[in-house]
Order: structure tokens, then C-alpha cells, then sequence
């Protein structure tokens, strides 16, 4: 064999037990073994297996959990087929192994506690089956409810944040608006949006426009407050080159503080849109006649807590879809970033 | 007829916290030809900075005037281009649009653009357009810096120890720079420096100056005939002499951080 040819490498013919080859990584720190991805996989089989062999002991339709585990167990294969090529995504599912190879153990003892030996307390613990099967029984209202939510989320987090970045220029540029609004922001920044809910829905004449009201100062804090702390930390030279440059003071806070403001400013959206989801559920739980709060309540007085559960399922999908959307406005203006962080 | 830069009886002094106050400057006096090309030398605290910040509008004097053309300098100005030590891109914006800068602030942007692309070439960064300030080197950064202030045609250039945060191959390589565009723009050059050889190897006078109270104690003509080599004759005894000014006003203890 030729290995006197600079970048040959000697490749090795691998056994089933060797350990992969992955380097270590900062990131995907947890590649232990190549044997985590198949034992994950066959944790979701048993979970199938499981649901299979063993007797229902309530009358329901478990085909929609079953797909699902199917689904799931295709979906991974899939991925593993396409990590081999790829060195990247195979650090990715090997680090992530372990989490889903509990996951699908987590499933399986799940079914087995509430379906299989009611082991806990029905209605309160419904199998995922039962989940399953009434998120797709009940879909029109769920998702009717859903998009209510979303709707009262973006016009409340878009007023809120909109007045927020404003109030928060005005007080990190000119003193004066520091001095009578920093106040006020601080103390409804201390006050809980929810606090005010009684209240609201006096003075409001739709549950739509409590919600609106409610959310939008709940985002007002957050984003005014970063956008503020974000001009405020200009360093001092970045406005002695721009004046050096020719820049009046508009340009200064246009061109200089806002800029250097829009990291700290997401920081603000994303912990605004924390804090508007939440003030959201609890404000349709309490006034509202749509939207997914409302349907966990009505939900709660039927009794039918598997809907309880399909919606907080929905809430958390719902949430982390909403984040993600963040993130990836936050990556496109902040993209001169990368490389100087993590 | 008046100089092109007048410094008279200029007096900036800081007050601390318990009443004391520290002369950064005392009596400074000193006027600068339009295209000449001047150093100021000195060790720490000696006022170097803060004469060039003055003379940037960036601060004020407790007393004395400063004019530029005959008017007095007040405020920051285009007019009066200044380099930090630090580059001080802007982050957020790529090399580019730090070049545009200066364009734009003064509302001339779309009328001179087409003459950012011929300075990015001067200093070798085409390509580099779109790259961020943290994609590029220190070196290649303060090149930009020194192109952002040169887009508005400056009439002097103040610079803040430029090259202090370099290594020595960018130094010589960015004191060329600086020396070409000096010849092909005949813009007149302020520049801070504590390298003795580089005062001498790229302007016409050093002003040497003295801490506590901050003083000039010298001014000194270079007259180096032929091209400025560094092993050259007339190099290597002003540089004696500036030395020896240097020992002649600080202490001995000091004064190796001279000796280069």
C-alpha cells in the first residue's frame, strides 16, 4: 500500500463494536457509542411492541399512537441513513441518542401505567393513545382555538413590542423621557400582567381586547427595557468616529446606538414572548370564549383531561414554533455575529 | 497670513474628585502648515492625546484658542479626520458600508460612492467588501479605519497612535501606507506615536513633549536627504538627537522604552 502520498489515509475496515468515528466536540459532547442509536430505535419497537401484545384495558382506538411510534421509529432510521454521509448530523444523533432512547422507554412505561394496568388515576392520567385519539377526534375546535391564540398573540406581542422598542429608544437617547417614563416602566415591569386581569375586563369591552391589553404590557417591559440598556451601552468611541465622520445627532442614534441596541433588543422579544404566552393562557383560562386557554377549561369541566393534555401538547408545540420563528429573524439581523460568539 | 493650524496658550487641565487638579496641558503653543507632516512624541501622560483630541473638537481647553483656517475649532468636524488606536469599525456593518460611512452621514453617498471601491483598492482589501469587521484581521481593520476617514477628503488627519496595536512587519507595512497616501493626497498628517523611528521615518517635524505639566519641550525639523532608510547616515544621528532631548527631559529609568 502506498503511504508515502501525503493525505492518504489507511482506511480500516470497521467492526459493528468499534467506537464511531467522531471526534470530540464542544457542542456534541455525548457521542458515546454508535449501539445508542440502535438502542433508541428498539425503544420505540418495545413501546409498539408493548401497546401490541398486551390488552387494552379501556375501549379505545390506539391506532393513531401506533402510526405514530411507526412514524417515529422510520423518521430515525431515515435520519441515521443520512448521518452516515454526514458528519455533522451523525454527531447530532449520536449526542442526542441517549435523550431519545429514554424518551422512547419514558412511552412505553407511560402506556403501561395508564392503558395497559391503570396503574394511575384515570381521568387525571389518560395513555397517550387517548391523547392521540381525541387531538384528532377534536381537531376543528383545536385548532380553531389555536389559531385564536395565535392571533391574540401577534397583535398583542406586535403592539407591545412596537411600543416597547419605541419608549425604550426615547429613554436610552434623551434624559427627559428617562426621567418620566423609566419609572412607570419599572414599576409595570414589577406588577404581574395577569395582576390587572379584574380589572381589564371592566374597562375593556371584548375578551379579545383584554387579551390584547394584557399582553401588550407584559412584552412593553421587557423590549423597553433592553432596547434602553442596549443604546445606553454605546461605547463612547463608536460616537467620537461617527462624529469625526460627519454625523449629526440623528445619525448618532439611527446609524450608531440603535445598531448596537438589536442584540440586547431580541434578548427583550424572546423573553417578551415568554412572558405574553403565559399571560395569554391564564387570560383566556379566566375571560375568554375561544382559545386554547378557554379550551383547557372547558375541557377541565367536562372532565375530559386527555383534551387538557392535547392542548397543553399544542400550547408547547405552538410555543417553541413562535421561538423558532424568533430565532430566525434574530440569526438574519444579527448575522454579523457569527463567528464572534458561540 | 495666519497658519493653516494655530495652537495658542492652550491650557487643558483635569480636576479629580478631591480638588486637585492635573495639567494635560500647559501654554501650548504651535501652528502646522497646510501638508506637512507632523509627529508628536512623548511618554505617557505627557498630553499628546489630548492636544489631538482638541484639535478633533472632541474636547474642549480650559483656556487658548485652536484654529483651523482661521476659525476656531469647537465641534468634531468630517473636516478633520481622526484614527484611534483602535480601528472602532462598526460591527454591524461590513467593510463596505464602514468605508460608506462617512458618505452618508454627510448626505453625498450616492453622488461620491463610486470612489469607495477605488480607496478599497488602495489599501489591497477588494474582495473584502462584504466581509465583517471580526472576519478580518487588526492590520486590514485599521487600513479600513484609515480609508473611512479619507473618504471625506479630510483636511488633516488626526492620528491616535495607529499603529500602536500592530506588530512590527504590519507597522513598516502600514507606515508605507500611510506615507503613500500622504504624497498622493498632500493631505496634512497629526499623528501620536512613541516610536521615535517611525516619527522620524515618516514626517517633517516631531514635537516632543513632556508630562506633568504636559509640555513641548522641542520641536525638531527632520532633514533626511534621499530616500528615509532606516540604517541611513542622517537617520541614525537625528535619531541620537531626539533621544538625547528625550534624556534630557525624563528620567533615566524611562528612557529605555525609547531605545528601539
Amino acid at each position: 500500500m502506498d503511504i508515502s502520498a501525503q493525505g492518504n489515509v489507511i482506511k480500516k475496515k470497521r467492526k459493528w463494536f468499534d467506537k464511531p468515528q467522531v471526534a470530540e466536540d464542544s457542542h456534541y459532547w455525548k457521542p458515546k457509542s454508535e449501539v445508542w442509536v440502535w438502542l433508541a430505535a428498539a425503544a420505540y419497537g418495545l413501546a409498539l411492541l408493548l401497546n401490541i401484545i398486551i390488552p387494552s384495558q379501556e375501549v379505545l382506538d390506539p391506532h393513531g399512537y401506533r402510526v405514530l411510534l411507526a412514524a417515529f421509529i422510520v423518521l430515525f432510521v431515515g435520519v441515521y441513513l443520512i448521518a452516515l454521509k454526514r458528519l455533522q448530523l451523525r454527531k447530532k444523533l449520536y449526542h442526542k441518542a441517549q435523550f431519545i432512547f429514554a424518551l422512547g422507554l419514558a412511552l412505553a412505561a407511560w402506556d403501561l401505567l395508564t392503558d395497559k394496568f391503570e396503574i394511575l388515576p384515570l381521568p387525571f392520567f389518560p395513555s397517550i393513545s387517548e391523547i392521540i385519539r381525541v387531538t384528532i377526534d377534536d381537531r376543528a375546535l383545536l385548532l380553531k382555538s389555536m389559531l385564536f391564540s395565535l392571533r391574540l398573540f401577534f397583535v398583542g406581542s406586535i403592539v407591545g413590542a412596537a411600543l416597547g422598542l419605541v419608549t425604550g429608544v426615547l429613554i436610552g437617547w434623551w434624559r427627559q423621557w428617562d426621567y418620566w417614563l423609566a419609572p412607570i416602566i419599572r414599576i409595570s415591569g414589577i406588577i404581574p400582567a395577569v395582576a390587572w386581569l379584574p380589572i381589564a375586563l371592566v374597562i375593556f369591552p371584548t375578551s379579545f381586547t383584554t387579551g390584547v391589553f394584557l399582553i401588550v404590557i407584559s412584552s412593553w417591559f421587557p423590549v423597553s427595557s433592553m432596547m434602553a440598556g442596549g443604546i445606553i451601552s454605546t461605547p463612547k468611541s463608536y460616537f467620537e468616529v461617527a462624529k469625526t465622520l460627519g454625523a449629526n445627532e440623528k445619525f448618532l442614534l439611527f446609524r450608531i446606538a440603535i445598531p448596537n441596541a438589536v442584540p440586547a433588543m431580541f434578548t427583550g422579544i424572546t423573553l417578551a414572548a415568554a412572558f405574553s404566552f403565559t399571560t395569554l393562557i391564564v387570560s383566556e383560562m379566566v375571560g375568554a370564549e375561544a382559545g386554547l386557554g378557554f379550551y383547557i377549561n372547558w375541557a377541565k369541566g367536562w372532565g375530559v383531561y386527555s383534551k387538557v393534555y392535547a392542548a397543553i401538547i399544542i400550547i408547547a408545540i405552538e410555543f417553541a414554533l413562535i421561538l423558532a420563528v424568533v430565532g430566525a429573524i434574530r440569526n438574519y439581523f444579527l448575522r454579523w455575529q457569527r463567528g464572534i460568539l458561540k | 497670513m495666519s497658519e493653516f493650524i494655530e495652537i495658542k496658550d492652550v491650557n487643558r487641565i483635569y480636576r479629580d474628585a478631591f480638588g486637585g487638579s492635573t495639567y494635560a496641558l500647559k501654554d501650548i503653543n504651535l501652528s502646522i502648515a497646510r501638508g506637512e507632516f507632523i509627529t508628536f512624541v512623548g511618554p505617557s501622560g505627557c498630553g499628546k492625546t489630548t492636544l489631538l483630541r482638541l484639535l478633533a473638537g472632541l474636547d474642549k481647553p480650559q483656556s487658548g484658542i485652536l484654529k483651523i483656517n482661521g476659525v476656531q475649532i469647537t465641534e468634531p468636524s468630517f473636516k478633520r479626520g481622526y484614527i484611534f488606536q483602535q480601528p472602532t469599525l462598526f460591527p454591524w456593518d461590513t467593510v463596505y458600508e464602514n468605508v460608506a460611512i462617512g458618505l452618508k452621514a454627510r448626505k453625498v453617498y450616492q453622488e461620491k460612492k463610486h470612489s469607495i471601491k477605488n480607496y478599497i483598492d488602495m489599501i489591497g482589501l477588494d474582495g473584502f467588501e462584504n466581509s465583517y469587521p471580526h472576519e478580518i484581521s487588526g492590520g486590514m481593520a485599521q487600513r479600513v479605519a484609515i480609508i473611512r476617514a479619507l473618504i471625506n477628503e479630510p483636511e488633516v488627519l488626526l492620528l491616535d497612535e495607529p499603529l500602536g496595536a500592530l506588530d512590527a512587519f504590519k507597522r513598516i507595512e502600514l507606515q508605507n501606507l500611510l506615507l503613500k497616501i500622504w504624497r498622493q493626497t498632500g493631505t496634512t498628517m497629526a499623528m501620536v506615536t512613541h516610536d521615535v523611528d517611525e516619527a522620524i521615518y515618516l514626517s517633517n517635524r516631531i514635537v516632543i513633549m513632556t508630562p506633568r505639566p504636559g509640555q513641548i519641550v522641542d520641536v525638531v525639523k527632520v532633514e533626511i536627504l534621499g530616500q528615509r532608510n532606516r540604517n541611513n547616515d542622517d537617520f541614525i544621528a537625528l535619531r541620537k538627537k531626539i533621544l538625547k532631548k528625550l534624556h534630557l527631559v525624563i528620567s533615566d529609568e524611562e528612557l529605555p522604552e525609547y531605545v528601539i
